[in-house]
Order: C-alpha cells, then structure tokens, then sequence
C-alpha cells in the first residue's frame, strides 16, 4: 500500500449563496485546488465526489456526470460518495484508497451540498431521511431531536449543563469570525445562545448547525511525489471508518458514539499514535452536544467530562488541545456533502502553518472526524506535516 | 409515504409485534430477519411485545416536518420496553414538563398523521404516561 498526501486544497465561501450554481460552486472548489497544487486537468486521474441529497436539494442525481462534464474533465472517472453527513468524509477516504492501491496517482477528492434552492422545511425534511424513515421520521423525529436525546441523556448521566453545551457554540462561533470563508461571522455569548428559539429541548437554534450551500476540494497523490507539487505536503497517516445502526433506539449507548469510538480506533492504529497526540482537531459538531460527545469518543478526555474541558478552555484555539478552530460545522456552515473535505482543507492550512489569525500553534498532527446522520456512519482521518 | 410500504408494517406499528431470536433470545423491534448477534445460526420469529415500559430520554420539538405541523410542540421520546428493546416514539397527552427519565408509560394506538385532506391516515403507536392515581381518589374516578 502507498503513503498518501495532500498538496492541493480549495474551497468556496459556505453561505446561503443565492447568486451561485451547483455546478459553479464545484467548479470554483475545484479550481482553487488545483492552483493551490500547481497542476492542470489533464494530470487528473479520477475524482470522489461527497454529496448527500442533490437528488433532494436540487432535483439532480447523476451529479458525479455532471461535475466532470461541466469541469471539462470527461472522461476522467467521477465517482459520487454518499453517507449522509459522512458523505465528504468517505469520499476522502475512498479517494486515499485509490491512491493508496496504485490505481490512480492523482485523485481530486471532493464535497458539496446545494441546500437553499428548497425552502427551509423542505430542507428539514431531506436532512430528516437521514434517519430511519419508517421508525424515525415516520414518528416526527427531525435532525436535530435525534441530538436532543442525547444531549437529556448527557445531562442525567454526566450532570453536563445547557451552559456548557452553549460554550461549544461560543467558541465555534469565535473561530468563525477568524475564517474568511466562514458562513457566520457573529461573536456570541452563552446568554444569547440559551435565549435563543428552543428547536428541540434542551437544543436552540444557536447550537444547531445551519442550513448552508458550500464545495470544497483535496487534491491527493502518492507521498514519494508530494514534493513535485508542493514544499509542504500533508500526509494522510490514517484513516478509519465505521458503521452502526441507523436508528438512534436500537443503540448501546445514547451517550457515545459507537461508530466513532471504532472508526478511531482504526484510524490511530494505521497511524500509529495514542489521542494525546494529536495537536488539533475539526470535529463533527452539528450540534453542540456532537461535539461534546465526539471529544470523549475520540479519546481526548475521559467519558463525561467533555463539557468541563469545554468550560476550562482547553478546546479554544489558544488551548491545549484547540477543537475546530476553523469555526466547526456550527460557525463554519455544513453543507452536508462538503463538510468533511472542509475539516481536512481546515487541517492542512493548519499544518501548513498559513490560517493566519486562527493559526493554532503546535500543529503536527491533526485529526477529522464526520460523522452521519445520529451516528450510523462515522469516519476519521489523521494528518501528519512532512 | 407510500400505501403499500406502510401496509406491510401494519402488523408492527399496529400492534407492537417485532421478532425474537431462538438462538440468543434476544428481542427486537422493529423486527430484524437477521439477528446482528448469532447472525446465520440465529433463527427470528415474530414475538408481541407488552408495551409496558420507560422513558429512557425525551425532547419536545419545537420545529417540525410538515405533516406533523399542527401538533408542535410535540414530546418525542425513546422508550426502553420491559423486555429489553428500546424504540422511538412520540409522549401523547402530556407536554414535555412533566417528563422525567425513568416514567412508567404504556404503549397506545394513535394516529401519527396524515397526508392532507385526501390522502391516507397512518396510525401507530405512541406511549402514554401511566399516572400514579390520585391519594384522595382511591376509585380512580374522580
């Protein structure tokens, strides 16, 4: 199996961005990586492309033909990934797996989401097939009621506060203001989140993660080349994936992710590290208690405990162990499809050392973690700068 | 939804028949036609649950689906059954402070919603708190 990089990342401003197409959006990613990488279309060998519901959103499937059409790469392989909000995750994954194996050297791995060409509970609605439609959906269960009960299992099983859940929007909101291509450039406090409208108790609507249009793009090649294209290549040291159920009842726990707790244990062992070695993180927070949750799954604190590190400030950008710095799914947007190619573009200016204000300071090694729909699907990938 | 992909589940939303396994005993709803556990050395077969069981977490929804519009603010809960399964459904007549994890409920038949004025009436099950009666009313009339 071959090493793999990054040398190429790019990616569109997240928003309601009326003025702009699907298929410009993809473009616009796209475009951007490959100047980033220096290299033209036609050194493309195959592209994956992470997108949850064109079919929902846009009314267009078949969009893998559509992006290489309107890119002018037919007849490169364009290959569409889905897994809900996993979606951008696992394309990158699938696209490592293609370099990794030596079927193709250079491999564009790609995310997009198209949400506000549908009116608000139109979108509700598609984001709700994420669960089970017929034991879920069927019962009035919307996105974000599945991460209520997690969050009231939470609070009874750990004492974890709405206050605490409320600092998670806080400081994902902050690292917003601090990214250019951010959907929310607004500094909240924990008093506004918690009088903000209640969308399924004990969640508001600030710790909810918005409805968003937004692509974003990787360009991977095998590591023994990375230093054609670029002086600071940024190793995919190890990648995991996982699945559980998909209803949110039929699970062990509703106080921990099971599918992440797995996918990370794969993603550590190809790696090679423990959790207190990872420098930064962008984790999967639709919601404020995802993230809470995600931060013990992943090992980087003990069980419970994830909103107290939250309280110490350990999690902020200037902490010990600096969680989504890049503004998260909260402050970020989260366009379904692009956001876990959005997490690893976030990892590598981090590596890299060129994200400027929210340049975290030790950043060796760096961590991804999607997750989709409750739970079902969950991957996870770590970054080394060589 | 449509009529035939909700009629082949009536015997389940209806009356709370999901499967149990004859290698492990394990009991699931809805019902499974492979046991995750002993997978091909299990053997499923239909089993009716009680429908006695307990709140093991709730939210209210506050914004919700189209069709289910005119019932926010809605309880929707998981209920963990008294034999074993946990499922997903909605706390009907009650609102959501008077919830505590750890209720007594009991499962009823409901209607969940229904696809406008023309279109069909799904009906299922949603779970009902059960009230200690009142310590002046021994009767339970009152």
């Amino acid at each position: 199996m071959r090493r793999v990089a990054i040398v190429g990342v790019g990616q569109t401003r997240f928003g309601e961005l009326w003025d702009t197409s699907f298929r410009q959006m993809i473009i616009e990613a796209g475009t951007r990586a490959l100047e980033d990488a220096g290299i033209s279309g036609e050194e493309i060998d195959a592209i994956y492309v992470g997108n949850m519901s064109a079919g929902q959103f846009i009314q267009q499937e078949h969009i893998a033909s559509l992006i290489a059409d309107y890119s002018g790469l037919a007849p490169v392989p364009c290959t569409r990934v889905e897994a809900a909000c996993a979606s951008g995750g696992l394309a990158l994954r699938e696209a490592m797996i293609a370099v990794a194996s030596g079927i193709h050297d250079v491999v564009v791995a790609a995310g997009i989401e198209k949400m506000t060409d549908v009116i608000t509970e139109a979108g509700q609605e598609a984001l709700a097939t994420v669960s089970d439609q017929e034991w879920e959906a069927f019962m009035g269960a919307t996105f974000p009621s599945l991460f209520a009960l997690m969050a009231r299992r939470h609070m009874y099983e750990f004492g974890t506060t709405e206050e605490q859940m409320a600092l998670v929007a806080v400081k994902n909101h902050h690292n917003a203001c601090l990214n250019a291509y951010a959907q929310h450039h607004v500094e909240l406090t924990v008093e506004r989140v918690l009088q903000s409208p209640v969308v399924s108790s004990p969640l508001k609507m600030l710790e909810c993660a918005s409805i968003t249009d937004g692509a974003a793009c990787l360009v991977l090649v095998p590591l023994e080349e990375a230093r054609k294209y670029t002086d600071t290549p940024v190793e995919i040291a190890g990648s995991g994936q996982a699945s559980d159920t998909i209803a949110l009842a039929d699970r062990e726990s509703l106080v921990s992710l099971k599918a992440t707790r797995e996918a990370a244990k794969r993603a550590y062992r190809m790696a090679r590290i423990e959790p207190k070695q990872v420098d930064l993180a962008e984790v999967h927070d639709s919601t404020t208690i995802s993230e809470i949750i995600a931060v013990e799954d992943l090992g980087f604190c003990e069980k419970g405990e994830g909103g107290k590190i939250t309280e110490e400030g350990i999690t902020a950008i200037d902490g010990s162990l600096p969680i989504n710095p890049g503004g998260g799914l909260e402050g970020r947007g989260h366009p379904i499809g692009a956001t876990g190619i959005a997490q690893a573009v976030e990892i590598v200016l981090q590596l890299r050392g060129e994200a400027g204000k929210r340049q975290v300071k030790k950043a060796e090694v760096g961590l991804t973690h999607n997750v989709g729909g409750s739970g079902g699907t969950a991957v996870v990938h770590i970054f080394r700068r060589r | 939804m449509h009529v035939p992909r909700f009629w082949r589940e009536i015997p389940n939303r209806y009356t709370l028949i999901g499967t149990k396994c004859g290698h492990c005993e394990k009991i699931f709803f809805p019902p499974r036609a492979i046991c995750p556990n002993c997978r091909r050395v299990g053997h499923l077969e239909p089993f009716k649950l009680s429908g006695r069981g307990r709140v093991y977490s709730f939210t209210t929804v506050y914004a919700g689906p189209r069709d289910f519009k005119d019932q926010i603010p809605y309880v929707l809960a998981i209920i963990e059954l008294e034999e074993g399964p946990r499922v997903m459904a909605q706390i009907t007549d009650c609102n959501g402070e008077e919830v505590k994890i750890g209720d007594e409920v009991e499962m009823v038949f409901r209607k969940i919603k229904e696809e406008g004025e023309e279109g069909i009436i799904y009906y299922g099950f949603k779970a009902r708190l059960v009230r200690k009666k009142e310590a002046s009313d021994p009767s339970g009339k009152g």
